[in-house]
């Protein structure tokens, strides 16, 4: 199969390969069919630069070559700089602020003349490596509420100082980081609280509060009489039960309305009631002002509602088998907006229909599932750690962008892995999975 | 380490597996199960273009276009391409100020937005046309486009043509939402009846359309498309020679000729005064020339040839005739000795002739046209014994004039015609309370009474006499080019309808031959024609007209009918003249210029200069010029107490000089809505208390 060397090519797992290689195509055709005009020469304006796809193809070729740099280089690299690059990335964060262009609304970019780099995107690989290397140490132990606290702070920081960009769609993927730490023994009962808290918030803005409140009163007084034997003989249940509830009715009716009209920007909150499918009235002039100028501004999910509407239009329309490479109407039409970029999925939906959708997500699947076993078989921590921060920012990634163009998530401006276009993401993720296959293909060297 | 949580990836994959198992159903329900989403994205994309075929021309009798298609340039704007332009220049070519400029660019991007093409200014004239071509090149944003326009070349026959126009909401309900908004529909005339055939079959182009409503190109590269197929064109029976002879000699009058080959029913010509140029009404200024015929108290958009109503006179006696003869109480040698007058009844009715045997015979009687002898039939006829009783003896006569085409809608095919009038009994009883016999209408014997008859029923009328005792449904269409189901519509002018069946050639020569002596030696001498015997009769009618609520007698009708050759008819003509005097002072002239054209093709040079002649006499009767002041002074108050806005009203204020009189010419041609020009007063009138300065 291979010509290489086999002293470079040994243990790299080839599966992975491939499927990088075909996603990679699979995003340049959907970028071609996305912004393909009537009349173009296809041959001259893949070799032109000027168009999109070719642009795309010549970062796939950037990326082919950095992967091939990667896969060169010492596994014991990375282990050894995982926290200089770590330092480096929220550096190249912190840059941003002095040196960004503000584009399409974002202030996360810094423009190297007609390049646009996105740290954020970049920062993934450094928190992967940098928590890997945390909770990799002898001397960490990840039973402690410290230590848990630390791995954390590793992930949320850059999430942080990614919000202060306002790229709150990158910045959301930093908590996937905690999936890894869930495996590596964080409590699930944070994951619960986390999920049970997420449910809640969304009951808050679809339900009436008094309605919810009675809601959660009643499900507390049948859990108590369920388990009146229980707390007959511990007294604490009951009131572990009142303080649950009262949690859940504060949160309910004093914390999402506090957030909702103190904390967030009126636009968000209407986008975010845009995603559950509620109209948004904004309470004073000043908000439905406000709401109106940052539509206009922000370019990046602007108008959600249509734009969601427009892409569930193109991916509904191509029924079974779509319509063809270049003959969908939504995407060829400019339709469906951000078609290259965030709602790339529409293109294909709508272009290859059910068909298309079920082959692209299965390749997504295999990846995600090679990847869990790939990490189950590591004997070092840190290879472990690594191989599930990537898989948990892949899903993150690949579950909010499909989510979202499907309607089931709000419009959060963020890429689908390897398809979507885009340099410095295309390149990240190339970064971020082969530094994985250069890790499993040393996975037979000494623990450490 | 790694043993310890071991189990967890098992938690993840589950994760993982859920997630894509929401994902999965979701596509599964949007791609297969939820159907609508296809319909959405066409609707978005596809932009339906319907491609209006080229309607069908219509040709005359000699194949000459009367009806045509042309094309015409709107000028049309698309608001985002305008840059750079020498606004002054192109307002000056349009005639618009700058202000009005500003005005209809901002309407357009209103109305389509500003990256598509609005129109700007709609059917340009062709000198504006022609100007803006050669400099269209200065205005980037501004493009022509061509529309197709109904052209009458010979500006003729505007009544019967009709017009186009767009639909209105009426139509549209009724036709099942066949038509859309925007279409253009026959509103009148043959467009009109002929809809359905001169339309031809719409096309629709599925165009491809951006986010932006631009259009992007054909969809599914034109696989759905149709073509539209050209109306059919539609042959007539008209001469539209004799048809401008026919308007020109018809000039400054009130009245309609009606000119029809009685051997097919199709009409040769048919002209209503006053009338207007059909084209008027296609270009830009449509809207205002319609306006202004519309406001004409003299009814310029009135078709007379099928809506006006008058009594038929003497010329109604031939039919008399005919009735008594096929109801067999009269023979061509019935006599009547008329001493000056009818005394049948109590109430004389006078003769223009006296004694003499000048009604010795049934021919004798037309050629005089005895009053006395026609009452005395008409009273033969109801009061026939076998009919018991003159109610069923009336009924019958009725029978008799409701088959002739008098009384009930012919059915040409124009629409809105009018019925006449030929009363019922119920009328009489009502009138009369039940208490009437045949004294009491006597004088319908003479073409009076109630009776009322379009100038097309009269022209019909002749064609029975003329055909010897049928006629076919007086009609335009001869037949279409092509052959489609749609043709049936002709079906109704192919039945032959036998009125008269028991009437001998002898009795018919009778009756013809009276006519033909009113032509050599009777009173419509005016009509003779060298070399061709002419039938004819005319007419006098008396014509009231309430005028200010008054019944006012005015000046006579002039009627006049006629056919011509006596043996094998190829035209029968009606022609009415209001307010005209005898029935061959006016209305008998122009029959006869009529024939002549049409059956010699031309007219000797002596006899176009009488066409001059009667092309110039202005016989507008003289209460027009009055009526068309008062609604215009009261609508210029109206307009005054609207809006404030003196300047319309100002010529209405001096009572003094406005007195209208007969001497005005009633049509101005420059004037816009308000017709006349009586001298305006000085402008201290109207400062004085508005109400009492506009009485």
């Amino acid at each position: 199969m291979n010509q290489r060397n086999p002293a470079i090519s040994k243990g790299i797992d080839w599966l992975l390969v491939w499927l990088y290689i075909a996603l990679a195509a699979i995003g340049i055709i959907s970028i071609f069919a996305a912004s393909y005009r009537e009349g173009d020469e296809i041959v001259e304006s893949f070799l032109s630069l000027k168009t999109d796809y070719s642009r795309q193809l010549l970062y796939f070729v950037i990326a082919a070559v950095l992967a091939t740099f990667i896969v060169l280089t010492d596994s014991k690299f990375f282990t050894a700089t995982a926290n200089l690059w770590y330092a480096f990335g929220i550096l190249l964060l912190l840059l941003v602020f002095p040196f960004h262009t503000s584009v399409k609304g974002t202030n996360s970019i810094i423009r190297f003349g007609s390049f646009n780099f996105q740290p954020a995107e970049l920062c993934k690989v450094f928190v992967s490596l940098a928590l890997a290397k945390y909770l990799s140490r002898i001397e960490t132990d990840f039973r402690k509420t410290r230590s848990q606290l630390i791995a954390s702070a590793i992930a949320v920081i850059p999430a942080i100082l990614t919000i202060m960009q306002s790229e709150t769609g990158l910045a959301l993927v930093y908590f996937s980081f905690f999936l890894v730490m869930f495996r590596e023994g964080l409590p699930a009962i944070i994951l619960i609280v986390g999920f049970s808290l997420a449910v809640l918030v969304v009951a808050t803005l679809l339900i009436e509060p008094n309605i919810l409140a009675i809601i959660l009163t009643a499900a507390a007084l049948l859990t108590i009489y369920f388990l009146r034997k229980q707390i007959k003989r511990k007294r604490e249940y009951l009131i572990y039960i009142i303080m649950i509830w009262a949690v859940c009715v504060g949160v309910q009716r004093f914390a999402v309305p506090f957030m909702f009209n103190e904390v967030f920007q009126p636009y968000q909150v209407k986008r975010i009631y845009d995603t559950i499918g509620k109209d948004y009235i904004p309470k004073t002039q000043a908000d439905a002002i406000q709401i109106e100028q940052k539509t206009k501004v922000k370019k990046k999910g602007d108008e959600s509602n249509y734009n969601v509407k427009q892409s569930k239009i193109a991916i509904g329309s191509g029924r079974f088998i779509g319509k063809g490479l270049l003959s969908g109407t939504q995407t060829r039409y400019d339709f469906v907006p951000e078609q290259r970029t965030d709602f790339i999925f529409c293109t294909i939906g709508e272009g290859f229909g059910f068909v298309g959708s079920i082959i692209l997500m299965s390749i997504y699947f295999i990846l995600l599932m090679r990847i869990v076993t790939i990490a189950e078989r590591q004997r070092s921590v840190f290879s472990r750690c690594y191989a599930y921060g990537v898989a948990c920012v892949l899903f993150f990634h690949i579950a909010i962008n499909v989510c979202m163009t499907i309607g089931l998530a709000p419009v959060i401006g963020i890429p689908l892995p390897f398809i979507s276009y885009g340099g410095t993401s295309l390149l990240s993720f190339t970064i971020l999975l082969f530094i994985l296959i250069r890790l499993d293909a040393d996975r037979q060297m000494v623990l450490r | 380490m790694s043993v310890f949580n071991q189990s967890r990836s098992n938690i993840i994959r589950l994760i993982f597996i859920g997630i894509f198992f929401i994902i999965v159903v979701q596509l599964f329900n949007l791609q297969i199960i939820s159907g609508k989403y296809q319909k959405l994205a066409r609707d978005n994309a596809v932009y339906p273009k319907r491609i209006y075929p080229n309607r069908g021309i219509i040709f005359d009798r000699k194949n000459k276009a009367i009806l045509n298609n042309t094309i015409m340039y709107d000028l049309t704007v698309t608001p985002s391409q305008v840059k750079n332009i020498d606004t002054l220049e192109l307002c000056s070519l349009l005639n618009i100020d700058t202000a009005e400029f500003r005005k209809r660019i901002l309407d357009a991007r209103f109305k389509n937005g500003p990256v598509r093409p609005s129109v700007f200014e709609d059917l340009l004239p062709p000198y504006m046309q022609a100007k803006l071509e050669e400099n269209i090149y200065k205005f980037p944003g501004f493009t022509l486009i061509e529309r197709p326009v109904r052209v009458y070349p010979f500006n003729a026959a505007a009544h019967i043509m009709g017009y186009v126009g767009e639909v209105d909401s009426n139509i549209l309900r009724k036709s099942n939402f066949f038509y859309q908004l925007g279409d253009y529909v026959g509103r009148s005339g043959l467009e009109q009846y002929y809809e359905r055939i001169l339309m031809g079959q719409r096309g629709m182009q599925f165009l491809i359309k951006d986010n932006k409503n631009r259009i992007q190109g054909p969809y599914q590269k034109g696989e759905d498309d149709t073509l539209a197929i050209a109306g059919r064109n539609m042959r007539t029976y008209l001469d539209i020679e004799v048809q401008q002879l026919a308007e020109k000699l018809m000039t400054n009058k009130v009245g309609a000729v009606v000119a029809i080959e009685p051997l097919t029913g199709g009409i040769i010509a048919m002209s209503s005064g006053p009338n207007y140029n059909p084209n008027d009404l296609t270009g830009s200024e449509k809207q205002k020339n319609y306006a202004n015929l519309q406001l004409d108290v003299a009814g310029p958009l009135l078709n007379r040839a099928v809506n006006g109503r008058y009594p038929p006179g003497s010329t109604f006696k031939p039919l008399g005739a005919l009735v008594a003869l096929d109801e067999g109480v009269i023979t061509p040698s019935y006599g009547f000795p008329c001493g000056g007058a009818y005394h049948g009844c109590n109430r004389p009715v006078r003769c223009t002739h006296a004694g003499g045997g000048h009604a010795a015979n049934l021919r004798l009687s037309i050629a005089n046209s005895c009053n006395a002898y026609y009452s005395h039939v008409y009273r033969l006829t109801v009061d026939n014994p076998n009919m018991g009783g003159v109610e069923k003896g009336y009924e019958r006569w009725k029978d008799y004039m409701n088959a002739f085409g008098l009384g009930n809608r012919l059915g040409l095919d124009i629409p809105s015609e009018n019925k006449g009038n030929i009363p019922d009994t119920n009328v009489y009883n009502r009138v009369y309370r039940n208490s009437w016999n045949s004294c009491t209408n006597l004088t319908l014997g003479i073409g009076q009474d109630m009776m009322l008859a379009t100038p097309l029923q009269l022209a019909n009328a002749m064609c029975i006499i003329a055909n010897k005792g049928y006629y076919y449904i007086p009609h335009f269409a001869a037949k279409f080019d092509g052959s489609s189901p749609d043709d049936s519509l002709l079906n109704k002018f192919r039945v032959k309808h036998e009125v008269l069946t028991k009437i001998s050639d002898t009795a018919f020569n009778a009756v013809i031959g009276g006519m033909q002596d009113v032509v050599d030696i009777g009173t419509a001498r005016v009509a003779r024609i060298p070399g061709i015997a002419v039938c004819a009769k005319t007419g006098t009618a008396e014509n009231y007209r309430m005028i200010e609520g008054k019944r006012t007698k005015l000046k006579d009708n002039s009627v006049f009918v006629c056919f011509a050759p006596r043996d094998n008819p190829r035209i029968a003509v009606a022609v009415v003249v209001e307010n005209a005097g005898f029935g061959a002072t006016w209305a008998g002239p122009i029959a006869a210029l009529l024939m002549e054209k049409f059956l010699n093709d031309t007219l000797r040079p002596e006899r176009v200069k009488e066409v001059e002649r009667i092309a110039k006499a202005n016989l507008m009767p003289a209460f027009l010029v009055r009526e068309q002041y008062r609604e215009d002074s009261i609508r210029a108050f109206k307009w005054f107490k609207l809006t404030r806005d003196t300047s319309v009203i100002q010529k209405y204020l001096g009572r003094s000089n406005s007195k209208p009189d007969s001497t005005g010419i009633p049509k101005n041609e420059k004037g816009p809505v308000i017709k006349n020009n009586p001298i305006s007063k000085p402008k201290q009138t109207i400062k004085t208390k508005q109400g009492s300065a506009i009485t």
